[in-house]
């Protein structure tokens, strides 16, 4: 403590005899910066405020509640019941599979579908904004509104479903999606996809439009084709927002929920449709397990923190 | 005013707005006192009609005045939670949340997660003979259903068990006898097969098979054939036999046998009832109150609807599935609130000639009068002669159209312990046989029958 006296001492005395009136005045700006960042502070209480009413109370609450069980009204902590509990439930790993398995097919179709698209809508000389509004329009659709148009016009397993007309008109099998166990995962990406693909693309865009032409050019002239101009510049030059989208998908995709919870009423046939979000929403909602729900809720935030990591990690390293 | 000071205006006002929006979140009618300013007890009361049921809100808030001149003491402040007034997800996010109203609507199932959930009153100090003039006369098995430990906790305000459900019209445009439907599986699937031949994307035969609504129809399909879902002692399932096997392949039957249960599956409650108000099912299992549904909720009408005991294999039913609802109280309420509260149950819910049972006023607004159902009060007591007396007297769904299910009645069970979560996984064996051609019914038997012995050691 001395020694920090004595540092400020020397401090002030290599500032001169005016030391002392110097750190009053310091005193008076940092009054007078307080002040005029009170309007700023005002704002921050209401984001501060919003946040730790709608997002960290809630997370903190649900870790906690994870811990505990409420019987008659009386709450006990159970240490870890009810993740072991959880984790028996008949649905779990069949919820884990199915979310898994939508992840990996949402990252091959929702992910290099929009990439594709952007690309295309890049290339084309007219029309690019109606062309891009198109695009985005299905985003502006509520997702429970777009979920029902596929739901009951393209997935109706007749023949007079959208996609059953379509594939009957080119002569091919017919398919009866949603009531299908095989079909279940691609219909929902396929509804997802279209969805959701129009905030993607336009990101694309804005990163595909930022490349400078003279790559291109400079590629064109060592004879590279358009597959050679895509690999090695297209794609180089946007990694970044590649690998966030990446991420970002990832996150999204493995809390997969409306989709099952419209499309398939649930849990589909044979339980094709149990999304760890939906199993969630069983526990909580249907099956009064508040706790069992909040566990599965901590086990899903720890897979996705560690995704998170893992993503971090490879681009730092990257970078 | 320059730009800094619009700044910091918009930013008191930010923090104001927010001070206010955290003192607007109560969600009680009254003071702790549960009396207003003017001294009168205030209780608030959910399931009032939504906007869309006209006749029945109009009827509501005209009791509400009606009991409220006849109580200048007590105000009701009606609250109104869709026209399901029990849709399990938000019936628990709101028991969770705490925002229940004083006196709340709840299902016969709902008891243990009420309980659970440590907001509801014991009653039995209160439900007597003069809070509920009417009480003595309520069926005791009702009673004894919201009972736990000897302690009372809800009042029965509606009581059902399950028969067929048939369509008249399409009876008769497929050539069957409207006075004679199947009484066995068997004729059901005859039936089915006829009615689904009149084209136009009728299913003969329609079932649930998603949302937890497929369990609860294999329970009742179950009960009829003489099974349990979970053995007596309540440890282990009990529906992977030839009984839970004829269930399911009934179904298979009509649905891959015979083409006769539609193509669309994966129903929930309001699928079946919307294509049944649309005149494509042909037959479906339900409580009398479903064709309720169809009229008010799904535009559909009466005329077309009757009903019979639910079949069974060889013959009627050997059991039923029951079911009912009532009102809880909420834990915090004043004595004064719970009388209250209690008389506005008794006015409208358990008083023949008022309330739900004011047949005169229904019958002018095409409301049914004549469904076999609630069955709330004992036979033979003052309330329940009243009551049958006034229904008779104002009739107007013909009686030939329950006839034969109130004639026959079925032995009536309820719903297993953990329903819910049973019923997620009877979910899949039910949209097994309904989707997939090549099901395998004992194979998904026995899948239900390990995941529900793995729910029941987990104590889910």
């Amino acid at each position: 403590m001395a020694t920090t006296i004595s540092f400020q001492d020397t401090k002030k005395k290599q500032r001169g005899p005016a030391g002392v009136n110097l750190s009053a005045g310091s005193r008076t700006r940092r009054g007078r910066k307080l002040r005029d960042n009170l309007t700023g502070y005002a704002f921050l209480i209401g984001a501060i405020f919003c946040f730790a009413l709608f997002q960290w109370f809630p997370m903190i609450r649900g870790i906690v509640m994870s811990f505990q069980h409420t019987k008659r009204g009386v709450t006990t902590w159970v240490g870890f019941d009810n993740f072991v509990r959880i984790v028996q439930d008949p649905s779990f790993w069949t919820a884990w599979k199915n979310t898994f398995y939508f992840t990996v097919l949402a990252l091959i179709l929702g992910y290099a579908v929009p990439f594709v698209v952007a690309i295309l809508l890049n290339e084309f000389r007219h029309f690019k904004g109606y062309l891009r509004i198109l695009v985005y329009l299905p985003v502006m659709l509520p997702p429970a509104s777009a979920l029902f148009l596929f739901k009951y016009y393209a997935y109706d397993p007749s023949d007079a479903g959208l996609f059953n007309a379509i594939l009957k008109f080119f002569h091919l099998p017919t398919s009866q999606w949603m009531q299908s166990p095989t079909m279940t995962m691609p219909a929902m990406v396929i509804a997802s996809t279209w969805m959701n693909m129009g905030a993607a693309v336009l990101i694309y865009l804005a990163a595909l439009q930022n490349i400078p032409g003279e790559l291109y050019e400079a590629a064109e002239l060592d004879g590279a084709g358009l597959l050679r101009r895509i690999w090695n510049v297209t794609i180089p030059q946007t990694r970044l927002i590649l690998a966030l989208l990446a991420m970002l998908q990832i996150v999204a995709t493995m809390q997969v929920f409306i989709e099952p919870l419209i499309l398939a009423n649930g849990a589909g046939t044979q339980d094709s449709a149990t999304s760890v979000a939906y199993l969630i929403y069983q526990h909580g909602f249907f099956q009064n397990d508040l706790n069992g729900a909040a566990a599965l809720g901590v086990i899903m935030l720890l897979v996705l923190a560690a995704f998170s990591a893992v993503y971090v990690r490879l681009t730092t390293k990257q970078d | 005013m320059s730009v800094p000071q619009y700044r910091k205006a918009a930013a008191i006002a930010l923090v104001a707005g927010l001070g206010f929006s955290i003192a607007a979140c109560s969600t009680k009618g009254s003071d702790d006192s549960g009396k207003d300013a003017s001294g009168k007890t205030v209780i608030t009361v959910d399931c009032q009609p939504d906007g869309s049921q006209k006749d029945l809100l109009a009827n509501w808030n005209a009791d509400v005045k009606a009991f409220e001149q006849q109580n200048p003491d007590v105000t009701i402040k009606s609250v109104s939670v869709g026209q399901q007034c029990d849709n399990p997800p938000d019936f628990t996010a709101r028991l969770t949340g705490g925002t229940m109203t004083d006196v709340f609507y709840g299902y016969m199932t709902d008891l243990q997660q009420v309980l659970d959930s440590g907001q509801a009153l014991d009653l039995t100090s209160y439900a007597n003979k003069d809070n509920i003039p009417t009480w003595d006369s309520v069926d005791p098995a009702l009673k004894a259903v919201f009972t736990d430990s000897g302690k009372i906790y809800a009042i029965p305000t509606k009581n059902y068990s399950m028969g067929l459900v048939y369509n008249k019209t399409l009876f008769t445009k497929a050539g069957l006898d409207i006075n004679n439907p199947p009484k066995t599986w068997a004729e059901v699937r005859a039936a089915a097969k006829k009615i689904s031949a009149l084209g136009g994307g009728v299913a003969g035969y329609s079932d649930y098979s998603a949302g937890n609504t497929g369990g609860w129809h294999f329970t009742a399909e179950l009960y009829s054939q003489g099974g349990e879902i979970l053995s007596s002692d309540g440890k282990k399932a009990d529906f992977n036999n030839p009984m839970g096997k004829q269930v399911l392949t009934n179904l298979k039957d009509m649905r891959y046998g015979d083409n006769s249960m539609g193509s669309r599956q994966l129903l929930q409650w309001a699928d079946l009832l919307t294509n049944a108000a649309a005149g494509k099912v042909g037959m479906f299992i339900g409580a009398p109150d479903a064709t309720t549904s169809i009229v008010q909720q799904f535009q559909g009408k009466y005329q077309d609807w009757a009903m019979a005991p639910l079949p069974g294999q060889d013959g009627i039913a050997k059991g039923t599935l029951g079911g009912g609802e009532g009102y809880f109280f909420r834990k915090d309420l004043t004595p004064e609130q719970v009388k209250a509260g209690l008389k506005w149950i008794a006015f409208e819910k358990l008083t023949p000639g008022k309330g739900q049972f004011d047949y005169a006023r229904a019958k002018p607004q095409n409301q049914p009068v004549g469904l076999p159902q609630p069955l709330l009060f004992a036979a033979g007591t003052e309330a329940q002669k009243q009551e049958v007396d006034l229904r008779k007297a104002n009739q107007n769904v013909p009686s030939e159209n329950f006839g034969l299910f109130e004639a026959t009645p079925v032995p009536i069970k309820g719903e297993p312990a953990n329903a819910q979560a049973i019923y997620a996984v009877l979910d899949s064996a039910m949209s097994g046989v309904l989707t997939n051609p090549n099901a395998n019914v004992d194979e998904l038997l026995k899948t239900a029958e390990t995941k529900t012995n793995q729910l029941l050691a987990a104590g889910s």
